[in-house]
């Protein structure tokens, strides 16, 4: 599979060594060349230093054929930006996001995007070790979500 | 009309000013709160301090009820995630951002957002209108539409000019709505000639616009 990832910081850098460990084609964009020394050495896909909000950079990383697109910069609006632009314009067919504030990561799943929230995460990894017993957010929701599916109507 | 602007950089401000002497209802919303004090210092209690991406901070302003909101930061991406959010959690009214890449106009309009607003274009039209250029000027794209409104200007050589606009085959659909000649504006029938150093102004569709490019201005 051929992926494009968008921010090369800790988690981007991971990712996109893991993946090009496993054998897939990756090509990583950055604002800042000095953030690709986070790859690992092994790492053999490609480099953009570019802004991944741009169609002429998305499209200089191969975005038309990609078969999917993570999006882990720093900034949740870049992230849903560049997310939104290959979903709809470039119709990759696998699109992540990384959105630090839940309440936008809600809206924008909302409107189709498949999104983490390293915030809601996190949080629930610290109330799980510091209350053990504790029904945190997320199971809440899970169970809510739940009720919603069984809730309608097989179709 | 209630409008929220977000963003309270000098765009902001000179927009939130003209709405408030109107006699428009404004908030605005401004990140910076050395910022806002200015604007408050100047126009009054006005402003909220926040990030105007942030949902609650939306509905504190009022978004729920807000007939317009204009996301005008100096950042493409920050203008259309507020107008996404206002539409989305808010039903806001209208939406319009304020872009600086030319190319996110078609981009934020496939995403929902109703207007955007390019200083970079603006200033690229009225640079094109100085220069005569071999190709079409694109004017105004239309609301929702592939339609647009473009300019040509008939240049020496160009095979159409002399002729008669009946006798011309434009690229469907294509209509002439408008020959500028000598400063005048002129609502053409089908028996007026184009001539040399003719304005064109012609309704087409993005996709025609090669082709009228090849009819108007090719030789």
């Amino acid at each position: 599979m051929y992926v494009v990832i968008m921010g090369c910081g800790r988690v981007g850098a991971r990712v996109a060594s893991q993946l090009s460990r496993l054998g897939h084609e990756v090509t990583v964009l950055d604002l800042y060349p000095e953030a690709f020394a986070r790859l690992a050495p092994e790492f053999n896909g490609t480099t953009l230093v570019g802004n991944g909000i741009d169609v002429d950079v998305l499209r200089r990383a191969g975005i038309e054929r990609a078969d999917a697109f993570a999006a882990a910069t720093q900034g949740d609006n870049r992230n849903v930006m560049a997310s939104q632009i290959a979903k709809h314009i470039f119709n990759v067919p696998k699109v992540v996001t990384r959105i630090y504030d839940p309440l936008r990561q809600e809206t924008f799943e909302m409107l189709g995007l498949e999104a983490i929230s390293p915030t809601v995460l996190g949080a629930n990894q610290f109330l799980k070790i510091l209350d053990p017993d504790a029904v945190t957010d997320a199971d809440l929701e899970a169970e809510a979500f739940s009720h919603r599916i069984e809730a309608q109507p097989s179709s | 009309m209630f409008a929220i602007v977000a963003g309270g950089g000098k765009v902001g401000f000179y927009l939130a000013k003209e709405l408030v002497g109107q006699g428009h209802e404004v908030v605005i919303i401004e990140r910076d709160a050395r910022r806002s004090a200015i604007i408050e210092g100047e126009l009054g209690n006005i402003v909220m301090t926040g990030d105007a991406a942030e949902t609650t901070v939306l509905q504190e302003a009022g978004a729920a009820r807000a007939d317009l909101v204009a996301a005008v930061t100096g950042d493409d991406e920050d203008n259309l995630v507020i107008c996404q959010v206002a539409k989305v959690r808010f039903h806001s009214g209208r939406t319009i951002a304020r872009i600086n890449n030319p190319k996110n106009a078609e981009i934020f309009q496939r995403l929902g957002i109703d207007d955007t607003v390019s200083a970079t274009d603006v200033v690229l039209s009225v640079i094109e209108q100085e220069i005569p250029r071999q190709h079409l000027i694109p004017l105004l794209r239309l609301r929702h539409t592939d339609a647009e409104i473009v300019e040509a200007v008939i240049q020496e050589g160009s095979s159409v000019a002399g002729r008669r606009l009946k006798d011309i085959e434009l690229p469907a659909p294509t209509s002439i709505a408008v020959i500028i000649r000598d400063g005048q504006a002129i609502f053409p029938r089908d028996d007026e000639p184009i001539l040399f150093g003719d304005h064109v102004i012609a309704f087409t569709t993005a996709k025609n616009e090669a082709a009228l490019r090849q009819t108007l201005v090719g030789n």
